[in-house]
């Protein structure tokens, strides 16, 4: 066993954990994080997607001990009060369906704006081409975190 | 007194659904976690036929181990798994156990199962099984299985055939002697997986003392797993309780009764305790029924100006290794929609469900209905070029005029109402059709590489399964009725209980919008309770495009029930005759008296309180609706695709796409848009990416994400959509369904596309997926080239 500190959501805690603990099942099993679904077993979905010091990861990729000392944020940590400017766009727009691959879409998308301010289209499709989503077809989303990344702008 | 509300019907509401689904304050059933439960995992088959000896004992000496089972071990106390639509009096319905006892009949047959105290030491434990494989020959081709002396999927039945159905509907002979035009195709509809975002997961939890259970999965159909774990385990049907909470997705795949659920049903039974399985996405893969699979061949015989005359269509259709939920009914679901909308003077199907040692087949998103219409579309567009004719004017010469509804069409199906002339014209003005032919033109004329394709799909399609008589007669062991309660709680709040169960299709929006219409009362003041065998006891679930179009009806019809109810208490309560009442905006007034009047939650509390009902009057003011359908809806619409295809690379891009559906009366446009969009991603999947693969030896190529490839949000352009509005006949709100149009209707307006910018080229197919490769190689292939 190892011993790892991580702040999950702003709440610092201690683990013992197994070493081969992936970050997203310490996430679920250990922290209560079931915000953070499993998609698949290969890196591909991004349903798992949370913000690791502030940048999207696939919390599948990511070994729970490499989390250690870090920040993680997942959607259960996105809305501070009140619901962050890329989850209300993704209610505004109807940017979700069964909602399986939206925290990872959210969270993805958040990375996203942060790191173009004001994507195109075509940034947005591109950005996001690690989170699958079988149910929307995707243009909704896109333009849930264009509508969003204007929102993000002005309130900057 | 409540204000008078807005018209709820039609109004693009933003989705109740969404609140939890965007904090992640979720209930998807991997998510539960309940004291003292232990956690299965399956050791699957990796070969595609083999006889098996399983030896669990030392997995039993793992860590954290709490059982271990093989097969053989559990024999006795796992019935088979059912097949519900006996398609044919003569069927072969091979057994399928849960866990394969001596035989193994695909990659991925569940062979044992290990019990653990966590996830992660059942796994491990996997590995101390011993098992002897002796490999068996495989068949994985439906036409060599059908082939004398091919090994068998299932010895004992001594065929690889399930069953053999034929329907001729006019005089065939008659349509195709001395046809000027004979067109013959065979297309291969590849077998697909649907890769619901959620995979599969189950936890039973059970009161060893009551013989209770709960059992939560992540399934399209609660009633019918309570049904079926009663029927299988021979536990009292009252005392499952099946919770179907979050279900992330399942385009039919979710539409079954799966071993793990009668596993985990059992484990827990034995073992007193919760158990809990969740599939991995490469079980998934190989574990979660596939989808499709057939081979088509059909010929169609027209006159000379491209009047039809008679359609010959003769299927093969792959069942897997053994029958699921609705196997063989798929490809039999499509027998009277290979007509589509044209009018014909003789049809025929056939079809052949044969075995092979693959992983099952059933529903996925469209079921047997985007196979007969990939197929029907295909063949207007091969009849159209074969005479130089567009089109889309191909399909006027033989579509169905819309002051000919409800029109019977060749195959006894009884369309309700349409209007292909006014989606189409809509359709065409949104796509500059006429310019993207001229830039076509061009293009062509200067060699350019990149050429333009055009293609169209003038798709309908049957929703709203089905009319019980109907399913009787063609087998089907259960119903196609929805039940609904409605109720107005004391406080005025309204409750809506629903048979259907939403995976992502926002039925709790839908319905509130039509339950605050017809009472009156505010939209956030309807709560729509679903998907618990508890709390909802009656219904049919959700698949089919048939939420709305039966179980919305079925809502309906029970606020108008409780609406009268009202309406007689409120008269009694004012003192006056029902006739001299009018409801508007939830208020009873009486006609002429100003301030007379009983709003709906006031009459509410009054039946609640019952101190002054109407003699013979029951108390509580709640009423109930089983629906049964009159008959289908037939939703349709014109759907224009443009790619450009890279004559050089193969490469095949969408560059516009038009969608104009007519589902009827609209109830959330939103919603309605967003089932479009996403079902117009899958088909174009279809189209375009993804393609269950084996290999020799019957191992699935394309296991994983990254081999299948489902397309991301870059793969994907923004689609352009429309509606026109032609009520239905068959439902008294005038709605059609919209789940699987999308699906239905876009992979042969893409497929078309592709052929019609390759057809100077000879090509006159492409084989799906229209990957760079098959595409390179179709033209290729057509220049006389090695491909």
């Amino acid at each position: 066993m190892t011993r790892i500190s991580v702040s999950v959501d702003g709440t610092e805690a201690v683990d013992e954990i197994e070493p081969r603990t992936l970050l997203v099942q310490y996430l679920r099993e250990q922290r209560g994080r079931t915000g953070t679904p499993v998609g698949c077993d290969t890196s591909n979905c991004g349903a798992c997607t949370v913000l690791v010091d502030g940048r999207a990861v696939k919390s599948c990729a990511l070994l729970a001990v490499q989390a250690d000392g870090a920040e993680v944020t997942t959607i259960q940590g996105l809305a501070n009060g009140e619901l962050h400017p890329m989850q209300k766009a993704f209610h505004e727009h109807h940017a979700l369906q069964c909602g399986y691959c939206t925290p990872g879409m959210i969270m993805a998308a958040v990375d996203l704006v942060g790191e173009v301010a004001d994507p195109s289209e075509q940034q947005v499709r591109e950005g996001l081409e690690g989170n699958l989503c079988r149910c929307t077809g995707y243009q909704n989303i896109v333009a849930a975190v264009r509508d969003a990344a204007a929102e993000m702008r002005g309130a900057s | 007194m409540s204000t008078t509300q807005e018209q709820e019907v039609g109004a693009a509401r933003r989705r109740k659904e969404d609140a939890h689904l965007i904090t992640g304050q979720t209930t998807w059933t991997d998510n539960i976690q309940l004291p003292g439960t232990v956690h299965a995992a399956l050791l699957r088959s990796p070969m595609a036929h083999a006889r098996i000896r399983v030896d669990v004992s030392a997995a039993r000496d793992e860590p954290g181990v709490v059982a271990a089972y093989s097969g053989a071990d559990l024999a006795d106390e796992l019935a088979g798994l059912p097949s519900a639509w006996q398609v044919t009096p003569d069927w072969v319905a091979p057994e399928h156990k849960p866990l394969a006892v001596d035989e193994a009949r695909y990659a991925g047959d569940a062979i044992a199962v290990v019990v653990a105290d966590t996830r992660a030491h059942a796994v491990d434990a996997l590995d101390a099984i011993e098992v002897d494989y002796e490999p068996l020959p495989v068949v994985l081709d439906m036409e060599q299985a059908m082939a004398d002396g091919s090994p068998l999927v299932h010895t004992d039945a001594g065929t690889n055939v399930c069953f053999r159905y034929a329907d001729t509907f006019g005089d065939l002979d008659a349509a195709f002697a001395d046809a000027p035009v004979r067109i013959r195709r065979r297309f291969v509809q590849q077998r697909l997986v649907a890769c619901a975002m959620e995979p599969r997961s189950v936890l039973v939890a059970p009161v060893p003392a009551a013989g209770e259970y709960t059992v939560w999965s992540s399934t399209q159909i609660p009633h019918f797993v309570r049904l079926f774990l009663a029927m299988l385990s021979g536990v009292p049907e009252s005392r499952i309780r099946v919770i179907a909470p979050d279900v992330g997705g399942g385009f039919g795949s979710k539409l079954d009764i799966y071993a793990e659920e009668l596993l985990a049903f059992t484990l827990a039974k034995k073992l007193g305790r919760p158990v809990k399985w969740t599939e991995t996405r490469s079980e998934a893969f190989q574990a979660t029924v596939h989808g499709r699979d057939q081979i088509q061949d059909l010929e169609l015989a027209a006159d000379a100006d491209g009047r039809i005359r008679g359609l010959r269509v003769d299927l093969l259709a792959d069942m897997g290794a053994y029958l699921q939920l609705l196997t063989p009914a798929i490809p039999l679901l499509g027998r009277a929609m290979f007509p589509g909308i044209y009018k014909m003077d003789a049809y025929r199907f056939g079809c052949v469900g044969v075995f092979t040692d693959k992983t099952p087949t059933d529903a996925y998103r469209g079921a047997g209905r985007p196979e007969a219409t990939f197929a029907i579309e295909r063949m207007l567009d091969e009849l159209a070029a074969e005479l130089h004719v567009d089109p889309l004017e191909m399909r006027r010469r033989n579509w169905i005029g819309h002051e000919e509804f409800p029109y019977t069409q060749i195959a006894g199906l009884t369309y309700d109402s349409g209007n292909y002339e006014a989606a189409t014209a809509r359709a065409t003005e949104l796509f500059d059709y006429d310019g993207l032919r001229a830039e076509q033109a061009r293009r062509r004329e200067e060699h350019d590489p990149v050429q333009l394709g055009i293609g169209v799909s003038t798709y309908t399609e049957m929703c709203g399964l089905a009319p019980s008589r109907w399913l009787g007669e063609r087998g089907y062991a259960g119903g196609g009725w929805e039940a609904a309660t409605v109720r107005v709680l004391p406080t005025g709040k309204v409750e809506a209980v629903i048979g259907t169960s939403p995976h992502g299709q926002g039925h709790v929006t839908t319905f509130s919008q039509l339950v605050a219409d017809t009472l009156g009362v505010p939209f956030d003041d309807v709560e729509v309770i679903h998907g618990d065998t508890a709390a909802a006891p009656a219904g049919l679930d959700t698949y089919g495009s048939r939420s709305l179009a039966v179980g919305g009806v079925a809502v309906w019809r029970a606020a108008q029930r409780v609406l009268g109810k009202a309406k007689t208490l409120a008269a009694h309560l004012l003192e006056v005759s029902e006739d001299d009442l009018e409801f508007s905006g939830g208020n009873f007034a009486v006609r002429g008296t100003p301030g007379a009047a009983k709003s709906i939650q006031e009459v509410a509390f009054a039946a609640f309180a019952a101190h002054s009902m109407p003699d013979g009057m029951e108390p509580t003011l709640s009423a109930d609706f089983v629906l049964e359908p009159d008959d289908f809806s037939f939703p349709h619409g014109t759907h224009l695709c443009a790619v450009e295809v890279d004559t050089e690379t193969g490469r095949v891009e969408i560059r516009s796409y038009v969608a104009v559906d007519d589902v009827g009366k609209v109830v959330n446009p939103m919603i309605v848009e967003g089932q479009v969009h996403g079902g117009l991603a899958q088909g174009i999947a279809q189209a375009l990416h993804e393609v269950a693969r084996y290999d020799a030896d019957g191992n699935l190529t394309t296991g994983t994400m990254v081999d299948y490839t489902p397309p991301t949000a870059a793969d994907l352009p923004s689609f352009v959509l429309d509606r026109t509005e032609t009520p239905s006949t068959t439902n008294p709100l005038g709605v059609k369904g919209v789940g699987e149009a999308g699906t239905i209707a876009s992979t042969p307006a893409v497929v078309n596309a592709v052929v019609d910018a390759l057809r100077p080229f000879g090509v006159v197919d492409v084989p799906m997926p229209c990957t760079p490769e098959n595409v390179w190689r179709a033209l290729h292939e057509a220049q006389g080239g090695a491909a």
